[in-house]
């Protein structure tokens, strides 16, 4: 019998990651969405003018709204490439050993995190220059460029946090071998320090990634033509019928749900992983 | 009830209980008299918590008999809440309500279930807790406090509902060795003033001590048992025996 | 008050810094209204999407396979595609296909107006978020607590409102502030279907006025501020409902 006063109180608390779609057949996700998107739109097709029906109009602009949707792909594949730059940065800065440089880059990560999304994309889309002129060469910054830089900001900021609080999680024994072995400060934080945050900054930055994938359609706000914008073209040249709108967008949800499903259950079993290794 | 004091308190008859295909009691009875105290002991495993969790249904059993006060703990329609008036439990990782103090835990239960009026609840909450010594902690969070003083405020809370008869669930298994002392001293008090007492325990020297009557249980049922003296001087069974030796 | 108001007229004549928020009546009211609707917008979604959480986690706790697949159906789709096409899948695939009603001109308008319809679709995803919250947060409460509530005699519905809410309240509180955070954040995307909170009514004034960067640069300080609050009280709410000698 071993005897251990400090019996915790509480089972430790950890945000319950959802469950898969346990038991769920890819039949029973097909007839639910089929009978979400389309059997609203049953209703009208019952009019009976010999229109085409609502899913086969869809079928013709499906090839239109999946370009639409890689254009949103490469939006978030580059506004989190610049913001995981950027906020790499912005997160050392938040540990430096400079008062200086530790109060402005936690002001600018709190700044652009408790701006909302798409406030930072109206800010990028109207306050950035159309063009730039470099050494008499004049640079265009089209709309999809605006966009990149306006949901790379949250991204920075998000991730500068991530990368403070993984730091921050390393037990302070890392520093100080480091530091008894005669490790620079940089060599500390480049050699050691980092290379052991990577698996924990791992899950929050992906999770983060999808946040960003799903926020890129904010930029048919600011006239981008990315997939919801076409969506709504494509509306408006089939004449606006009405039965036509649950498929189209429950169609563009399908698209993100395909997407973003598989990196968050991706996330969660890393997650798990790490949390056996640690 | 037509029950007296003439007849068991707690009465256990051919009392078989089983988690899925595990057997966990295998037909055991069990009479205990109204002031007596008992102490049942056993190897881990041996089915000894579970025989007292049923007393107060905190498990069912799948079938036999257990009586309390002649009320029958087996029954589907079973009057859960006048049966835990009567019975007390503690357990071994005292389960305080952690968001409430000393005195709210104990208080908690006689207002909540027995509507107690507060100022009077609350009186007796803090006779209780000055008898078991923790006079001064009424405003302390479980948190704050020892294993020891955390258990005997769980015995206190357990006090509060006036039970005929307390059960107590391996109840120093958890604590420091120094904190031993002063929960078993607070039962020892108990068992003085006559409460009717059930223990599972591993303190074979505190059994020897405040027990009328010892069980022995291995696997499921009840082994041999006795009052102290010839239980732990004259042990019949090998198995017993077998185990006294390890642990004497 | 006036001399304020003014001061900020002169501001304009002399450096081209242009406020009208503040020095003009009109648009000062649009700059208020917009910051209520703002406030209200978080308000119901807030009270909603703490509905939807508790009654999901419930729900989640079923002992039907369905009711269980289907609460979780609704968690991964609303976590896994964007707000704003789940918003407009809401405003104009859902809100054409009801019924209209006769407004006060005569015409026919819906029955659901945006502000409806945001409240409705933003809670929804803001409720997906909170039944796992939730449902976490029942599952820390140790089933040997709930025991010994048991044991004195409490019943069912007792223990869950004295022991296992509570306790799982206190341990949720900082997930849940998070998310509501988020969710005062999410209130923009209301922009799109034209509801008339803060970013909108900027967007009305800045459109009359042509000086964007200045109500940009509002926009960012009033939402940094207004977060800022939000987060500075949560973090005090927790720290108040902390339990001393635990966590």
């Amino acid at each position: 019998m071993s005897y251990k006063t400090d019996l915790p109180v509480m089972k430790p608390f950890k945000p319950r990651e959802p469950e898969p779609l346990l038991g769920f057949r890819p039949w029973h996700i097909v007839v639910i969405a089929l009978l979400v998107f389309f059997g609203p739109s049953l209703a009208f097709a019952q009019a009976g003018v010999p229109l085409l029906t609502p899913f086969a109009v869809l079928l013709d602009w499906v090839p239109l709204l999946l370009q639409g949707f890689i254009f949103n792909l490469a939006i978030s594949f580059l506004a989190m490439a610049l913001g995981t730059a950027l906020g790499t940065l912005l997160g050392l800065g938040q540990i430096s050993l400079s008062r200086a440089t530790r109060g402005v880059s936690w002001f600018l990560t709190q700044f652009f995190r408790n701006a909302p999304w798409l406030v930072l994309l109206f800010f990028a889309m109207f306050l950035l220059p159309f063009e730039i002129n470099l050494l008499g060469v004049s640079i265009p910054f089209p709309d999809w460029f605006k966009a990149i830089l306006g949901l790379s900001l949250p991204v920075m900021a998000n991730v500068s946090e991530i990368v403070r609080g993984a730091v921050r999680s390393l037990p302070s024994g890392q520093w100080e071998a480091a530091e008894s072995l005669a490790y620079s400060r940089r060599q500390t934080l480049w050699l050691i320090i980092l290379p052991q945050c990577v698996k924990r900054m791992l899950p929050p930055w992906m999770n983060l990634y999808s946040i960003l994938t799903m926020a890129t359609v904010l930029a048919s706000i600011v006239g981008v033509s990315e997939v919801m914008t076409l969506t709504g073209q494509a509306l408006a040249a089939e004449g606006g019928r009405p039965e036509l709108l649950a498929p189209f967008y429950g169609f563009v949800l399908l698209l993100f749900f395909a997407y973003c499903y598989p990196i968050a259950r991706f996330t969660v079993r890393l997650e798990r992983k790490f949390a056996v290794i640690n | 009830m037509s029950w007296t004091p003439a007849e068991p308190m707690v009465s256990l008859k051919d009392v078989h209980k089983s988690f899925g295909t595990l057997k966990v009691l295998n037909g055991v009875s069990l009479d205990v008299m109204k002031g007596d105290v008992i102490c049942i002991i056993g190897p881990s495993g041996s089915g000894k918590s579970t025989l007292i969790r049923c007393v107060n249904a905190l498990n069912d059993i799948q079938q036999g008999s257990i009586l309390v006060e002649g009320q029958e703990v087996n029954d589907p329609n079973l009057d859960k809440l006048e049966l835990r008036k009567k019975v007390g439990m503690v357990f071994q990782q005292y389960n305080l309500f952690p968001h409430k103090t000393a005195l709210q835990n104990v208080m908690m239960a006689p207002v909540r279930v027995l509507k107690q009026d507060k100022a009077k609840a609350e009186a007796t909450a803090r006779a209780l807790l000055k008898k078991v010594r923790l006079e001064g902690k009424e405003g302390a969070y479980p948190g704050e406090l020892s294993g020891g003083q955390q258990q005997r405020v769980a015995i206190a809370r357990s006090l509060a509902m006036q039970p005929d008869v307390m059960l107590f669930d391996e109840v120093t298994a958890a604590l420091d060795p120094e904190t031993v002392g002063e929960v078993l001293q607070t039962i020892k008090d108990l068992a003085e003033e006559g409460m009717t007492c059930i223990l599972v325990t591993h303190e074979m020297a505190f059994a020897r001590e405040v027990a009328d009557h010892i069980y022995f249980t291995d696997r499921g049922i009840i082994v041999e048992h006795g009052p102290p003296e010839t239980f732990f001087k004259n042990a019949q069974d090998p198995r017993t025996r077998e185990f006294l030796s390890q642990i004497l | 008050m006036d001399v304020i108001f003014e001061w900020f007229r002169v501001l304009y004549d002399e450096t081209g810094i242009n406020l009208p928020f503040l020095y003009d009546a009109y648009d000062r009211n649009r700059m208020v209204d917009g910051f209520f609707t703002t406030i209200r917008l978080s308000l119901v979604c807030l009270f909603f999407s703490v509905l939807i959480g508790v009654v999901g986690a419930w729900l989640q706790g079923s002992s039907f396979k369905w009711t269980r697949r289907i609460v979780n159906g609704y968690i991964q789709l609303f976590r896994n595609t964007p707000p704003l096409v789940q918003l407009y899948f809401f405003y104009f695939a859902i809100g054409t296909m009801l019924p209209t009603v006769e407004n006060d001109w005569g015409g026919q308008s819906p029955i659901l107006g945006s502000f409806a319809w945001a409240a409705i679709s933003l809670s929804f995803f803001a409720g997906a978020f909170n039944v796992e919250i939730f449902r976490s947060g029942i599952e820390a409460v140790p089933k040997s607590t709930v025991e010994a509530a048991e044991a004195l005699g409490f019943s069912r519905l007792q223990i869950y409102r004295d022991v296992t809410l509570p306790l799982a309240f206190r341990v949720v509180l900082p997930a849940l502030n998070n998310n509501l955070v988020n969710l005062v954040k999410t209130t923009t995307l209301a922009y799109a279907i034209a509801v008339p909170e803060m970013l909108y009514e900027a967007n009305q004034i800045w459109s009359d006025n042509v000086n964007v960067t200045e109500m940009m640069i509002f926009l960012l300080l009033a939402y940094f501020v207004l977060v800022g609050i939000l987060v500075g009280g949560m973090n005090r709410w927790e720290r108040a409902m902390r339990i001393p000698g635990f966590g």
